[in-house]
């Protein structure tokens, strides 16, 4: 982990515009040294999923304030098992209410962090996960 | 924290100790002006709420028509005294319910419109001729507009009569509200065709709300917002004169709109100066000779971003303070948030709090009884000309970089807000910014679960089924309408009269927006780095 920057994934899925939240976090990522790639607004699935792919990233953060997060969620969950990427993990910022956080992370969701979430809090949660995933590389 | 320590507003105006009368010009009263004369500072107009309070626009919208329906003659049995419509994702970026973009979308974050029939039903028993309502749409906004004139003559009413606000600022959603879908320019066109349709076919509806508001709430501070509002205001009458309308035609009919943080004293002197800097922008670039087209009239949404899902009851405590803001700084229409909007669209009773908050503001405290109350305060005015001076500079930097479309082509507003975002989310974290229950006077252990607003689907489903029986039923009858669409959308008439057609043919909502797709293609927002 020392030695390779994390590279993480920030994109926003669904037709939700809000982007403020996600583009704090990859600001906040890249202060923190992570190669950040930044798929913008309105990615589908099959967007983010190839683009998890070819930048080879350690963590796919999305953000989503719509209220179309369980949906969207588990689409995006779906399509990361069907390429066999399960070992990179999904973490999810936004509007979310309390009552679907258990929901998402049964779902297989890494970590929530719903709005109010102290930015340090998410960049370190962010970090370890992905220095997990490069221990548990083969 | 010790006496010598420097202060500034959110958008680093230093603040001092004290102000005194040396601290205003020379030329005050003049700067002034008396309210409902240019330049406007006091007021737009001469009595202000003493005549007529400010109006109460609780934005509401979700589920299916008739869920929307339902919850508008709630807030007007609850003394709201106007209607304002929030549209789903996918009626504002232009897919039909039954498409697979808008599927887990439909309904959530507002009412899902597909059809002229669809608009009927939201207006079912709502007289159009007694109610403003404002329109909070924009990339499909001219289709929007078409089905509202077509519930307005099924009840009966001429759409002369119609009153309202059409948001139609596409400019913003390119900068930070992100519900475009054509490029710039041929979104500038559709803008354009709906001020000229309503310049002499709804002379009493405002056909555009040019807004600071959302690069606001995206995170930018309130001179970028004062200056990013203007420099859209002046680009929007450009293209207008440019098309051959008078200005003095138009310009009265423009209306604006800005957020009220909790900087109390700096969004007054934001939205006074606002008028001033309009007056004379009015004036002096457009040769404005009517005072009605030097006039700024506003309405201020308060702020969403400022409310915290950790206590949220202190939420409502945010937003009287954000409304007696907007209330001082002379507001035509106003909406409080609910406290519980940082983890849901608000329920039932937060909307209805949020209403009684304005009552109280507008009832019970007298703020309401004289006009510009902090006129010739030491603090405020010199605030004002401050924030004045500092917008003027920046609506030259747009200037400068070919105006306010160049410089979203080149991103400038774009990374105005996103560095602002991160410098008070930064603040924040080292808790340089203190916010209540975030990073101060955090509560110890669980909070109060409050009853969220949630979404039934039942309202999705019914809405879906809705659409299939309406493709049904007219079958192809709209075909021909839709291509006399598609022929106006590569030529320069004006788009609202084909619109109509094809609305009345029963067109859909998607049809329409694909037809413009099809002849404009869709925009793609420059890459963040």
């Amino acid at each position: 982990m020392n030695a390779v920057r994390a590279r993480v994934l920030i994109a926003k899925p669904g037709l939700d515009g809000h982007d403020r939240g996600a583009k704090i976090i990859a600001f906040a990522l890249r202060d923190a040294g992570c190669e950040v790639i930044y798929l913008g607004l309105r990615s589908t699935a099959a967007e983010i999923i190839s683009a998890a792919t070819s930048e080879d990233v350690d963590v796919i953060g999305i953000s989503l304030l719509s209220g179309a997060h369980l949906f969207l969620t588990s689409e995006l969950i779906e399509e990361r098992d069907r390429h066999s990427l399960q070992r990179v993990p999904i973490v999810l910022g936004g509007i979310i209410p309390p009552r679907d956080i258990e929901v998402l992370l049964g779902l297989g969701v890494a970590a929530v962090f719903p709005a109010g979430t102290n930015l340090p809090v998410i960049v370190q949660r962010v970090i370890d996960l992905a220095s997990e995933r490069r221990i548990d590389a083969p | 924290m010790t006496v010598e320590a420097s202060r500034t507003t959110d958008s680093g105006i230093e603040v001092e100790r004290i102000y005194k009368a040396r601290d205003n010009p020379t030329d005050l009263e003049a700067r002034l002006g008396d309210p409902g004369q240019p330049p406007f500072t006091r007021g737009p107009y001469p009595n202000m709420y003493r005549e007529r309070l400010w109006t109460m626009r609780q934005y509401a919208g979700y589920g299916s028509a008739s869920d929307t329906n339902a919850r508008f003659r709630y807030l007007l049995g609850q003394g709201q005294t106007a209607l304002s419509v929030a549209f789903d994702l996918p009626t504002q970026l232009g897919f039909d319910s039954t498409t697979t973009e808008a599927l887990p979308e439909v309904g959530r974050v507002g009412v899902a419109i597909d059809t002229a029939d669809d608009m009927t039903e939201l207006f079912r028993d709502l007289p159009l001729d007694q109610l403003s309502v404002n329109f909070t749409i924009n990339a499909t906004a001219p289709i929007i507009l078409a089905f509202y004139i077509i519930a307005a003559e099924r009840q009966g009413v001429d759409p002369a009569q119609l009153s309202g606000t059409l948001q139609n600022d596409i400019l913003k959603e390119f900068v930070a509200r992100k519900t475009y879908i054509y490029p710039p320019e041929p979104s500038m066109r559709l803008v354009g065709d709906i001020v000229e349709y309503c310049t002499t076919e709804l002379p009493r509806f405002n056909p555009i709300s040019i807004t600071g508001y959302h690069a606001r709430e995206a995170g930018c501070n309130a001179i970028q917002e004062l200056a990013l509002t203007m420099s859209s205001a002046i680009a929007y009458s450009t293209l207008l004169t440019e098309r051959g309308l008078r200005f003095d035609d138009f310009a009265p009919r423009l209306s604006f709109h800005f957020a009220t943080t909790l900087e109390l004293f700096e969004e007054v002197a934001k939205l006074r100066a606002s008028r001033r800097i309009w007056a004379n922008i009015a004036r002096d670039r457009f040769g404005a000779s009517n005072p009605d087209s030097m006039r700024l009239r506003f309405f201020s949404g308060c702020s969403g971003s400022t409310l915290t899902a950790q206590q949220p009851l202190n939420n409502v405590v945010r937003s009287t303070v954000q409304c007696l803001g907007a209330v001082l700084g002379g507001a035509q229409s106003i909406h409080v948030m609910g406290y519980d909007e940082a983890m849901a669209i608000p329920s039932t009773d937060a909307v209805t709090l949020a209403l009684r908050t304005q009552q109280i503001v507008a009832h019970e405290t007298g703020v309401a009884d004289t006009v510009d109350p902090f006129a010739g305060s030491f603090f405020v005015e010199a605030l004002t000309d401050e924030v004045e001076q500092r917008a003027l500079e920046l609506v030259k930097v747009i200037d400068d970089s070919g105006g306010a479309v160049a410089a979203i082509e080149a991103g400038i507003p774009q990374r105005w807000i996103a560095e602002n975002a991160f410098r008070i989310e930064t603040a924040m974290a080292d808790g340089s910014k203190v916010k209540v229950g975030v990073n101060a006077y955090v509560s110890e252990g669980d909070e109060d679960e409050l009853e969220l607003f949630e979404v039934d689907e039942g309202g999705r489903d019914s809405q879906v089924a809705r659409l299939r029986q309406h493709l049904e039923r007219r079958g192809d009858s709209a075909s021909a309408a839709l291509v006399a669409l598609a022929a106006g959308s590569r030529s320069d008439e004006n788009i609202m009269p084909l619109l109509l057609d094809a609305a009345r043919a029963g067109a859909t909502l998607g049809e329409m927006s694909d037809i413009f797709q099809r002849a404009w293609g869709t925009y793609k927002e420059p890459a963040l780095w």
